[in-house]
């Protein structure tokens, strides 16, 4: 018999769920392979907390599962009507505020936001909706921005903050002001030193970092989440298969 | 054909028009092809671009392409929502306004004078001002935003077997669920 102390654990929705010591009840939900809707959370990266999809009840009380870290006994709720209906009108307003037509975006198939949506069953974006008016920054020889569809989870603030050294995208403003800005005296993307290695090309989880030339490389259809559903998805990327 | 749809007798009346949209989600619904026999055993058409009736009667099902880009558009979905039971709104540009929305952070005026003044390849062109035309809206909105919406059928175009499960569904009774795969928003 092992003398090896087993592993923690709580209970996520009538499940054991096995955890280390400071993982979040998010990482530790998706490695043992139950789902919890997520946006802004990167294994890679430390949460960030904003999108606040992932919100689940621990021990009757709703908190971020990305920022919570799991605790021997929680008893936490997550795949309840409640939960999900509530997650489903967070992704509603992000679709509301920017501007999503999935049928021209080469992130369709591929995208997070969407994949989300289609989990939640979300057939309309409910609301009416805001028709922002966001000018792309094709000025980059290799890559194009397309503002309309930034849901700001920092994702590529993070990566090129803290892996690429180049700190070349910001948020700016507050509430329903706050946008993604390129860190340029010029404001636009060509004066910064992004590069398409950079770790912030291949984190935005909707289309606004696009590489040029490379559109509809892979057809519409035949796209990640066209294949799997998100749920399925979500727990092979956190188990690095 | 389901067991429980075969059980519906009284056959169900079902109005579709196109706004502004392309026709692509009726292309889409006949793409259903074969099943369109079965189909044809559960509804009638009312008012639709497939029969050619100019105005919607009481109906028990509207299904509406396309979204509001002109005043006639308005007119129309105000006529199916009086009419039909139920309202769906089928495809993208039903649900968000979709390619026609693209013009949405354009002024109106500059674009119908590029259009037909000033656009590549436009000799003696004008802005086409018959009264018989509607009038263009200053922006492009989904049905959502004028009249109540029962039930969202996404896609650009809806898939046939997207379709075809949304209408099986609903006939037999059920809310419609689109599972992986059927449910698209592209
Ligand atoms: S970013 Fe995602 S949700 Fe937005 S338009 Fe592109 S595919 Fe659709
Ligand atoms: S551009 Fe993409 S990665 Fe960056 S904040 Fe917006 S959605 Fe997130
Ligand atoms: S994933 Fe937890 S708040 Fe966004």
């Amino acid at each position: 018999m092992s003398t090896e102390k087993p592993r923690p654990t709580f209970q996520m929705d009538g499940h054991d769920v096995p955890f280390d010591e400071g993982q979040s009840i998010l990482a530790a939900a998706l490695a043992a392979g139950r789902y919890v809707p997520y946006l802004c959370y990167h294994p890679e990266f430390q949460p960030h907390g904003s999108c606040k999809v992932c919100t689940v009840k621990i021990n009757g009380r709703t908190h971020a599962s990305c920022t919570t870290p799991a605790h021997e006994g929680d008893v936490v709720e997550s795949n309840v009507d409640e939960l999900n209906d509530m997650r489903k009108g967070l992704v509603q307003f992000l679709f509301t505020e920017g501007n999503h037509f999935c049928p021209s975006c080469e992130a369709s198939g591929n995208c997070t936001l969407q994949a989300v949506g289609y989990d939640l069953g979300m057939t309309s974006a409910h609301y009416s909706p805001l028709f922002p008016d966001r000018p792309l920054d094709a000025s980059h020889p290799e890559v194009l921005l397309d503002f309309n569809r930034c849901i700001l989870c920092e994702l590529c603030v993070r990566a090129s903050a803290l892996v690429d050294k180049k700190s070349v995208f910001s948020l700016a403003g507050r509430g329903i002001q706050k946008h993604l800005v390129v860190n340029a005296e010029s404001g636009k993307l060509a004066d910064t030193e992004l590069s398409v290695d950079d770790k912030a090309m291949s984190v935005c989880p909707v289309g606004v970092i696009l590489r040029k030339r490379r559109g509809f490389q892979v057809p519409i259809g035949e796209r990640k989440y066209d294949e799997h559903p998100i749920r399925e998805v979500a727990v092979q990327k956190q188990k690095g298969e | 054909m389901s067991p429980d749809v075969k059980e519906v007798k009284k056959k169900l009346r079902v109005a579709t028009t196109s706004l502004a949209g392309c026709f692509g989600c009726h292309m889409s619904l006949l793409d259903i092809d074969e099943r369109l026999v079965p189909l044809l055993d559960l509804i009638e058409l009312d008012s639709s671009p497939l029969t050619d009736i100019k105005h919607c009667g009481p109906c028990d099902l509207g299904l509406i392409e396309g979204g509001l880009c002109n005043a006639e558009n308005v007119h129309k979905l105000r006529e199916f929502r009086a009419h039909c039971k139920i309202l769906v709104a089928v495809g993208a540009c039903a649900i968000n306004g979709g390619l026609p929305a693209q013009r949405n952070h354009l002024d109106i005026r500059e674009c119908l004078q590029t259009v037909y003044l000033t656009g590549l390849g436009v000799e003696r062109g004008f802005i086409p001002n018959d009264p018989e035309l509607p009038l263009p809206l200053k922006q492009v909105h989904p049905l959502h935003d004028v009249v109540k919406i029962d039930y969202f059928l996404p896609g650009c175009p809806p898939s046939a077997d997207a379709i075809w499960q949304f209408l099986t569904d609903l006939i037999a009774g059920r809310t419609p669920k689109l599972g992986h795969g059927l449910i698209h928003y592209d």
